[in-house]
């Protein structure tokens, strides 16, 4: 098959960017959309022009590395699907293919299709995990944990951290990449202790990378690859709203 | 010429351990302080390592090339972890852990180190599950086991398909905590280029900023390299696209002994290639042969659809060689055997390089909802990358370049021939032999990274309490940065016409086909030749377009692909040289009647640890006999 691609190329953060046109011969179906771009690459390198930068690692749809927003939408038109899991099949001969990187003020564009995500990293950072430390672990069935509320926690935890849910947001809200992980340590006995002041830090830390607020338009859930659920969302608020910060700032 | 001492202590294999580390110098955390540790590598093992010692109170400086550390490509294992909990009460015990991890590795591993990995497995769940790791559980609360390959219990710890990513987003919490306290300084978007020596120590390592193309000079008062394996030497592999050789290359130039470099493992259930463009293949995790059964046609050349195949027309090919294990051979059993029926005429598939992976037994006993709830995310990883549901008819699979049991070589602290340098995870030789068993991989970088290393290191930087900031304006650090430069500067000058990733697949086939599954001292020769006519093409016709002083991706590989011409030599080398077969090294000119691995204990006993002697140099072998005073050594069954 044969397409036609609309690639955003920027030389870095500083430079202005434009959408540059590249026809593609001879792609087969059951190239992978990274596979697909593998190709172009390997001709442009070979005709001595800069191969496209895009951002790629475990091409199995786990480690959040990759992400694009195609024709649109982040990780292109498959549900529950990342970029680098969609294969060519799904797309028509002839077809004219939008390729651009992420776009949110916290999300600055580094080169052509890669975006610093370093503000992700800031909320993990803030207080995404459970203070104990190496060696004072009790024997881990001491604390039994209900099937449903462990099956739950580990919906949640399958978040890869690719940011779609950024790109997908109007607002360019991380609500939900947020979200999944308080509500992880917020259901589980583990997590509990700190629950409340987990969640006051990193919705701040969110706040302060310059993340947008929810309108509840949910398209992050429509586009998120892992299918992670906004129900965390709500899970977050409820959360947020009786942490003791938040009280003391709003009575 | 090096003396190897591999410092296994004395006494019985049970307190070894526990009594060796009582006698491990301590640093006080006064001095902790003082002494700055570079972790090299933020998977499993160097997420778990770097957040270990930063708790401990050293400053530590942890790097990883991509953006985030929790990307590292620990995140991709699926299936689970082991751990000697005994909690189906089936009567497992350290022991037997132990013991399987030895049988498994076909004899070729250090028994103090597995029983040691066997023995901390446990503290492992322990730490993960009070991470909030979430691991399967029943409907009482308690954690779940399931069965893996090579064993006869169900140890094996999980989180549905993903138990990779679980434990290390469990590692990457515990590696956030110590960044936001300040103990470790976190450096990504970093390619490790070199190390540096200093008065014959580990003092420092070279990095290239990926973003702005510095080059960066790091000091230490030790440097832990927790850098994986290099699986991608075949180019397709079941290994993320940037995982490499280079760093642990690096230190192995500098005088790090390289040892069992030709065992790596194939495992036997990756998605079969798909097109010509293809650089990757797909793990389906081992997991499923708990209830899927592999099967090819009885006849030759055989395309029928798969489910018109009727059930007497199938071979059971592992249920009817193997009867004691069945499906759930070791991979390297599994791998050969599928190689052997579709190299004898009976694949599957249009190119006939793949065999039936099927669950139509396991779903009408079960129910769908019950192989959902085990695979469901496999299944769906399946289907979208072959556009097959393999709830409807048999996943197609092949044996694909996976995981490599050799390294770095390691004493029992974990320290590389070079003092001060360590190696944990993938990334060092000691704990799998010439095989290792599905769920070890997650245990040992993990008891590597929580509870091994943070206590020998301590012993190794006791003497360095006087030493001081180590300065990088020192003599090796401008030298290392100096060569590093200059390679640089010679691939960008060599203005070519073809890619690195065009070599690096050619490079790919030669391993492939002279040094993977099957083995013979003529296809290496001849792999050694080919590789060394494509290293010249490569050195007269790269390209890389754009410059160095910015994200330039073409280069990051260009220095992977370079390192791999050496690698593939150097397992070529190794494999001549082990004239025996065993785990997943296998000779052609040494196999049983029934086309097994022949061992031959007398003779290569032992752990080749290589050292290199310059580019295209012959490499000098030192040997590390091998003692099993704790298990009988016998031939490897699992009829």
């Amino acid at each position: 098959m044969n397409v036609t691609l609309k690639i955003w190329r920027q030389k870095n953060a500083q430079a202005k960017g434009k959408f540059n046109t590249y026809p593609l011969k001879d792609v087969s179906p059951e190239m992978s959309f990274l596979e697909m771009l593998d190709y172009l690459n390997m001709q442009l390198t070979e005709q001595g022009e800069e191969p496209v930068a895009f951002e790629h690692d475990c091409r199995e749809g786990i480690c959040g590395t990759c992400g694009l927003y195609i024709n649109g939408r982040p990780h292109g038109p498959m549900r529950n699907t990342t970029t680098c899991e969609l294969h060519m099949r799904s797309f028509k001969d002839g077809e004219i293919i939008y390729i651009e990187p992420w776009r949110a003020r916290a999300f600055p564009i580094m080169k052509d299709l890669i975006v610093d995500r370093s503000s992700f990293e800031r909320i993990m950072r803030a207080a995404g995990f459970i203070n104990t430390n190496t060696g004072s672990a009790p024997e881990a069935n001491s604390n039994p944990v209900s099937k449903i509320i462990a099956d739950k926690a580990f919906d949640a935890a399958t978040c890869i951290g690719c940011g779609a849910c950024v790109a997908a947001c109007k607002n360019s809200s991380a609500m939900l990449y947020a979200a999944a992980k308080i509500a992880q340590y917020a259901m589980i006995p583990q997590g509990k202790v700190e629950a409340k002041d987990r969640v006051d830090k990193m919705v701040r830390q969110m706040d302060a990378e310059g993340f947008g607020f929810c309108s509840n338009t949910y398209g992050c859930e429509f586009d998120c690859p892992k299918g992670i659920s906004v129900d965390f969302i709500a899970l977050m608020n409820r959360e947020f709203l009786s942490s003791k910060a938040c009280k003391q700032k709003h009575g | 010429m090096q003396q190897l001492n591999s410092k296994i202590p004395e006494g019985p294999l049970a307190d070894k351990w526990s009594r060796y580390k009582t006698s491990l110098r301590l640093v006080s955390p006064a001095n902790k302080k003082k002494l700055e540790i570079i972790v090299v590598g933020t998977g499993l093992a160097g997420a778990s390592a770097a957040s270990a010692l930063g708790e401990l109170g050293y400053k530590v400086k942890a790097f990883c090339f991509q953006d985030s550390p929790r990307r590292a490509h620990s995140v991709a294992a699926q299936g689970g972890i082991n751990a000697a909990k005994n909690y189906k009460n089936d009567n497992d015990s350290i022991y037997r852990l132990f013991f399987d991890t030895i049988k498994g590795g076909d004899y070729r591993a250090r028994e103090a180190n597995v029983y040691r990995a066997a023995e901390v497995s446990n503290l492992v769940i322990d730490h993960y599950t009070a991470l909030g790791v979430p691991f399967a559980r029943d409907y009482g609360g308690a954690l779940d086991t399931r069965s893996f390959g090579g064993v006869q219990v169900s140890r094996t710890f999980y989180a549905k398909g993903q138990t990779g990513q679980q434990c290390l987003l469990g590692a990457y919490s515990s590696l956030n905590r110590q960044i936001a306290k300040g103990t470790v300084k976190m450096f990504s978007r970093r390619d490790m280029l070199d190390l540096v020596i200093v008065e014959g120590k580990a003092r420092g390592i070279i990095t290239r900023n990926l973003v702005s193309g510095e080059l960066e000079r790091h000091s230490a008062h030790a440097v832990v390299l927790a850098t994986g394996g290099y699986g991608t030497v075949f180019y397709l592999s079941t290994l993320g696209l940037g995982s490499n050789a280079s760093a642990a290359w690096s230190a192995h130039k500098k005088g790090a002994l390289f040892a069992n470099p030709s065992f790596i493992q194939i495992h036997p259930t990756s998605i079969p290639v798909l097109n010509d463009y293809q650089c990757k293949l797909t793990l389906m995790s081992e997991s499923l042969r708990n209830d899927g059964r592999v099967w090819v046609s009885k006849e030759k050349g055989d395309k029928r659809h798969p489910t018109e195949i009727p059930e007497e027309e199938r071979d059971y090919y592992l249920e009817r060689r193997y009867p004691a294990f069945g499906n759930l051979v070791p991979r390297d059993v599994a791998s050969r055997a599928a190689k052997e029926r579709c190299d004898a005429g009976y694949g599957a598939g249009d190119s006939g390089l793949s065999v039936y992976l099927d669950f139509k037994e396991a779903i009408e006993a079960q129910g769908k909802k019950a192989i959902q709830d085990k695979y469901g995310n496999l299944f769906e990883m399946y289907e979208k990358i072959t556009g097959i549901n393999p709830y409807n008819q048999p996943m197609r699979i092949y044996p694909a370049g996976h995981y490599t049991m050799g390294g770095l070589w390691v004493d029992y602290n974990l320290m590389t021939t070079i003092p001060g340098l360590f190696a944990i995870g993938e990334s060092n030789f000691s704990d799998h032999g010439a095989n290792r068993l599905g769920a070890n991989s997650l245990m040992q970088c993990s008891g590597d990274g929580y509870f091994i290393l943070p206590n020998t290191i301590g012993d190794y930087l006791a003497d360095e309490i006087r030493t001081g900031k180590i300065p990088t304006d020192q003599q090796p650090f401008k030298e290392a940065e100096k060569a590093v430069k200059e390679k640089i500067q010679k691939f960008m000058a060599i203005g070519g016409r073809k890619s690195a990733s065009s070599f690096h697949k050619r490079l790919g086939k030669i391993m492939w086909d002279h040094c993977g599954m099957r083995r013979d001292a003529e296809g290496l020769k001849k792999g050694k030749e080919l590789l060394n006519e494509l290293e010249e093409e490569f050195w007269k016709d790269l390209r890389i377009p754009g410059n160095d002083r910015e994200i330039n991706q073409e280069l990051e590989k260009a220095l992977k692909v370079a390192d791999f011409f050496e690698v593939g030599r150097l397992m070529c080398e190794d494999a001549i040289q082990r004239e025996e077969s065993c785990g997943a090294h296998f000779r052609e000119e040494h196999q049983t009647e029934t086309g097994e691995a022949k061992r031959d204990d007398k003779n290569f006993a032992y752990v080749a640890a290589w050292e290199y002697k310059g580019h295209r140099e012959k490499p000098d072998m030192h040997k590390e006999p091998l003692r099993f005073e704790h298990v009988e050594i016998k031939e490897r069954s699992y009829k």
